[in-house]
Formats: structure tokens, C-alpha cells, sequence
């Protein structure tokens, strides 16, 4: 038997979203978008450290809350506090 | 050429959500707005960092492009064969090192002061949260003077290494800094570094909440006001020639050093004492930029 007969096994992660779960479920406090204070000036999505921040349907940002890990960032930066952080309830 | 945010809104990146970083990560923040500037046209390497943590818990990873995790003290010279192997077949690709600070600064210093000296054509990045976060921060050659980390407990007592210098001492190419609280002088440095050929070398200040002790959502202010009170200057050294590419109006260091918990043993005089070596730093700085090389 040679070496050809053995299959080489290589560990290879294939990429997807969620590698780490659903980590939506870390979150402590939500970020909601008050669309009538938001200019779309996009920094939200900018400074996301997470890349959940996308442009919804009606043309403002939308988050995908099965990942975003609630840490505020996008709050924080937004110039027109059109970002609020609402606790989280089970 | 300057990007805009609509510019780089339009572009792919390599990065999924939902991966194993810590809420607010800079890291994380960096490598989204790196891998839009550079394309899908790039290969990563990772040594043992954070990042690797981060973007592969085996079967699925959370970075799109090829990536390729290494031993810590190889990740340069990996890059180097990575690149030669893209040649030889008549590719040409993006192959950047994305290292911490750990894997740049102490463990993989001989490996990148090699792979520079022998004109290498990577980018190699060094996103650098000031100690060895992954392991539970422990301090690096990175970590500033005075900072607590879990085997500084009293704060350090050494002066950090000034890795651009150091690079820059080989006379690369493109040496530069960037931060992630200024997010396009970042992206055109990279949009720079991508069409120059030989070695690239870029430093990122990437903010950790846990390890520097602030509040998860003010990872780009205290990315920003790093810069803004010269804690971390941000210039380029391109073909010998320096620039300071941000010049804020300076605002006291103590605004920086009062927002993180490492800092707080550290007294009113030792913040006096740092401004001065601040200081002494941008004006250094300045004073290089007048010169015609730097080195």
C-alpha cells in the first residue's frame, strides 16, 4: 500500500457567517435606528466592528440582530444620536 | 485618488459577521475596511494573534479570501514562499501579513526584519492592541510606558519599541501608521501600499476593550483620540521621505489616559511626565518632515 491509498486530511475551515454561532445572543443592549433623526451619512456602518450594519429596504441602515453583538460603536459615532441602545428583554 | 464612504460602501470585503471577537473589537474594525481597499485579489497570513482566534474556530472561518494560519515567529517568511509560489505560476496577488503585535514586535522580528531586507513584495500589517490580548493580556514590546497588564501589575517601565522606525531603518518602500478612529487615512494607505511594489509595512492602532480597559462603544473615539493627543502619531515614510498625513488640533493626553483602566494607577505628574515624551515624539516628527530622507 502506498502513500497514493491514504487521503490526506487537511484542516480547512470554509467560510460562513455565524463562525462563531449566533452571537446576536451576546448582545445586552440593541441598537435601534430612529429613521426620522437619520441623515444616512453611514458612519454607523463605517466604524461597525462587526459588519452588521446594511441598507434596509427603504434606503436607511438596517441591523442584523442574529449578529450583532450590541456593542454600541455604531451609537457612539453616530453625529445626529439617531442610534438608541434599548435593553434587551427575554 | 480619495475614497469616499460611498466608494468603499460599494466594495466587497473579506469579513463575516458573527465571528469570536470581543463586542467593539478594533481588530476586527480594521481588517472589514483592509480587505475592502485591497480586493478580493489577496492572500492573508496569520500567525497565533488574536485575528486567529478570531476568524477560524475549525469547520467555519469568518474571513471570505484564503487564509493561511502559521507558527508565530514564521508568518513573514511564510508570506515570502507564498508570494515567490504566486510568481512562479505568473499571479499576481495581494499576499499580506496581518499579525499582531506579539507576532511583529517580539516573537516575529527576525522573520520581518529578513523578509524587508530581502525586498519581499508583501504588505505586512501589524494591528497592534499593546499586549498579548489572546492569552489574557500579558505586555509585549508594545505595551506603553506605564500601562498595566497582568505581568506589569505596577504599570510598565520600559519605553515601547518604535516598530515603523525600525522598519523604516531598512529602507522599505512604504512604511506607515494608521488608526482605527481614522478610518480613510487608513484606507488610502492601504490603497497606496497596494500599488507599490517591494515591501509594505503598515501599524494600526487597534483599541481592546478588554485589554485597555474602556467601555465597549468607545472603541473608535479612544482610536481617534489617540491620535489627537499625539499618543500615536499618523504619518508615512514613502521612498525615504516622511509626511504626517493627520495634524489635529493637539488636546491634552490626559483625556486619552483617564478613559482606559490600564491607566490608572498613573498620577497627574506621570501624566505631565508622558505629555513631555509626547511631545518630544511629534516634534521629532516634524522635524523629520523637513528633512529630505529619513534614512
Amino acid at each position: 500500500m502506498g502513500l497514493d491509498d491514504h487521503a490526506i486530511i487537511i484542516p480547512v475551515s470554509k467560510p460562513s457567517k455565524g463562525s462563531a454561532g449566533r452571537t446576536g445572543l451576546w448582545r445586552v443592549e440593541r441598537p435601534v435606528i430612529l429613521e426620522d433623526r437619520c441623515i444616512k451619512c453611514w458612519l454607523c456602518w463605517l466604524y461597525c466592528p462587526e459588519d452588521v450594519i446594511t441598507e434596509g429596504a427603504n434606503g436607511f441602515p438596517e441591523v442584523d440582530y442574529t449578529f450583532c453583538k450590541g456593542c454600541g460603536v455604531c451609537a457612539d459615532v453616530c453625529p445626529k444620536d439617531a442610534i438608541e441602545m434599548v435593553e434587551e428583554k427575554l | 485618488m480619495t475614497i469616499t464612504i460611498h466608494d468603499l460602501r460599494k466594495l466587497p470585503g473579506s469579513y463575516m459577521p458573527g465571528s469570536a471577537a470581543c463586542p467593539g473589537c478594533g481588530a476586527t474594525l480594521a481588517f472589514r475596511l483592509v480587505s475592502r481597499a485591497l480586493g478580493p485579489n489577496t492572500v492573508y497570513i496569520v500567525p497565533a494573534c488574536c485575528f486567529s482566534v478570531i476568524q477560524a474556530p475549525y469547520p467555519k472561518s469568518a474571513i471570505s479570501a484564503p487564509l493561511y494560519n502559521i507558527a508565530f515567529a514564521a508568518a513573514a517568511a511564510t508570506a515570502s514562499g507564498v508570494h515567490r509560489a504566486y510568481k512562479a505560476v505568473n499571479k499576481d496577488v495581494n499576499v499580506v501579513v496581518w499579525a499582531g503585535d506579539g507576532g511583529t514586535v517580539d516573537i516575529g522580528i527576525q522573520a520581518l526584519s529578513g523578509a524587508a531586507e530581502r525586498k519581499e513584495d508583501l504588505i505586512y500589517v501589524c494591528y497592534d492592541n499593546e499586549a498579548y490580548m489572546n492569552t489574557g493580556i500579558q505586555r509585549s514590546g508594545a505595551t506603553p510606558l506605564k500601562a498595566w497588564t497582568k505581568t506589569t501589575p505596577t504599570g510598565k517601565r520600559e519605553m515601547p519599541k518604535d516598530m515603523p522606525m525600525i522598519l523604516a531603518a531598512h529602507r522599505v518602500p512604504y512604511v506607515a501608521t494608521a488608526s482605527v478612529g481614522y478610518p480613510f487615512d487608513l484606507v488610502n494607505k492601504f490603497e497606496k501600499a497596494k500599488n507599490i511594489r517591494g515591501f509594505k509595512y503598515i501599524h494600526i492602532l487597534s483599541p481592546c476593550p478588554p485589554g485597555w480597559d474602556f467601555p465597549v462603544e468607545k472603541t473608535a473615539e479612544v482610536g481617534k483620540l489617540a491620535v489627537d493627543t499625539y499618543f500615536w502619531p499618523l504619518y508615512e515614510i514613502e521612498g525615504g521621505k516622511l509626511k504626517i498625513t493627520v495634524k489635529p488640533r493637539k488636546r491634552p493626553l490626559k483625556e486619552f489616559i483617564r478613559l482606559q483602566g490600564r491607566f490608572r494607577t498613573i498620577t497627574d505628574e506621570e501624566i505631565d511626565e508622558l505629555e513631555k515624551i509626547v511631545m518630544e515624539k511629534w516634534q521629532f516628527l516634524e522635524h523629520l518632515e523637513k528633512s529630505e530622507r529619513v534614512f
